[in-house]
């Protein structure tokens, strides 16, 4: 796409989109958010950006290869986390257990960061996976062509 | 009730019905209308009104959810879909049958008449807002210590619930990566079938 524009608003809008996703990730506790909405909002970035700049130069910049591990490591931060309480001896996803004994629910804050941090993850790469599995079928579409 | 008070209210109940009349206009635009770009446009725009909406219910994590997912993801899902697809909705001549008429008459009778019995929006003594919810809000504090009661109850008291779901998003994707994603994995490029038919838009 040659919009002069539209160019310089997506690079200028792009990492405080980035920024707007972090502060939802890591303020779901206290706001509106949490880690579904912020892979959202993390996803979109890059899809504006491939609206904006072609497929291609997106996946320079977020390579498919990377989108899968990302997939699995949200999971797996996820199940971790279950996990991790269960060897410390409490039921699954029992987070007091991580920091026992704190008067004002250490733990708990641990857990549902480390879970929402998973969950952000999960939900990040495989939303752009997604929509780059849908836009790779077809070749580059014209202004005319919609 | 002083004036002082009924302004507010009067204020959000014009802001209510506004709000559920355009969902209502635009929901009927997206049923007349045939083509597809504009079909999916409009169904952005009605994700966009009904965050307002759980807005005024202050349903702010839904909302933020809906203007996230609904208005933002699966409207460039759609586009998505629609380029590889049609642009345009197969013309049909709908047939009149009166007893379908009948029965979306009667469904529709009855649940409106249902819905006299629903407890008033806000009422203390219905049941949602006393046996778990109140729960929640009462344990929250004491138990999880975080501040956004919603946070606590997704990933906390139900942490094994959001924890399925994240399965379910990851199957999502990985449903299409085997659908859609053959070759992709290694190269990258957009693959044609090799029985499809080549295609036809001029570049």
């Amino acid at each position: 796409m040659d919009h002069l524009i539209l160019r310089i608003l997506v690079k200028m809008m792009f990492a405080p989109i980035l920024l707007f996703a972090l502060y939802v990730q890591f303020h779901g506790d206290f706001g509106p958010g949490g880690g579904f909405q912020a892979g959202v909002i993390f996803a979109v970035a890059f899809i504006l950006h491939a609206l904006c700049f072609g497929l291609e130069e997106t996946k320079k910049v977020m390579p498919q290869r990377i989108l899968y591990v990302f997939m699995v490591v949200g999971l797996l931060f996820y199940t971790g986390t279950g996990f991790l309480t269960l060897l410390l001896g409490a039921n699954l996803l029992d987070y007091e257990a991580i920091v026992p004994g704190s008067a004002h629910h250490a733990g708990q804050h641990y857990g549902i960061m480390l879970v929402e941090f998973g969950v952000g993850t999960c939900v990040f790469a495989t939303m752009l996976t997604i929509f780059y599995h849908f836009a790779g079928r077809e070749p580059e579409i014209g202004n005319e062509d919609w | 009730m002083t004036e002082a008070m009924t302004a507010p209210i009067a204020a959000n109940l014009f802001i209510d019905l506004s709000l559920v009349t355009m969902l209502v206009l635009v929901a009927f635009a997206m049923l007349r209308s045939r083509q597809l770009f504009a079909v999916v446009m409009l169904s952005g725009i009605y994700s966009l009104l009904s965050a307002s909406f759980f807005v005024s219910l202050d349903a702010v994590d839904v909302a933020f959810t809906e203007a996230a997912v609904g208005a933002g993801i699966s409207t460039i899902l759609m586009l998505g879909g629609m380029l590889l697809t049609a642009r345009q909705e197969k013309a049909h001549a709908p047939k009149r049958a009166p007893i379908a008429f009948v029965v979306v008459l009667l469904v529709g009778a009855a649940l409106i008449y249902a819905s006299f019995d629903f407890p008033a929006y806000g009422d203390r003594y219905a049941p949602a807002n006393n046996s778990i919810g109140q729960e929640y809000v009462e344990r929250t504090p004491k138990e999880i210590g975080v501040p956004n009661i919603v946070t606590a109850v997704l990933a906390a008291y139900r942490g094994f619930d959001t924890m399925g779901e994240t399965t379910v998003i990851f199957t999502a994707g990985l449903a299409v990566i085997l659908l859609l994603g053959v070759g992709s994995a290694r190269g990258g490029r957009a693959v044609r079938d090799r029985n499809a038919p080549p295609p036809t838009r001029e570049e």
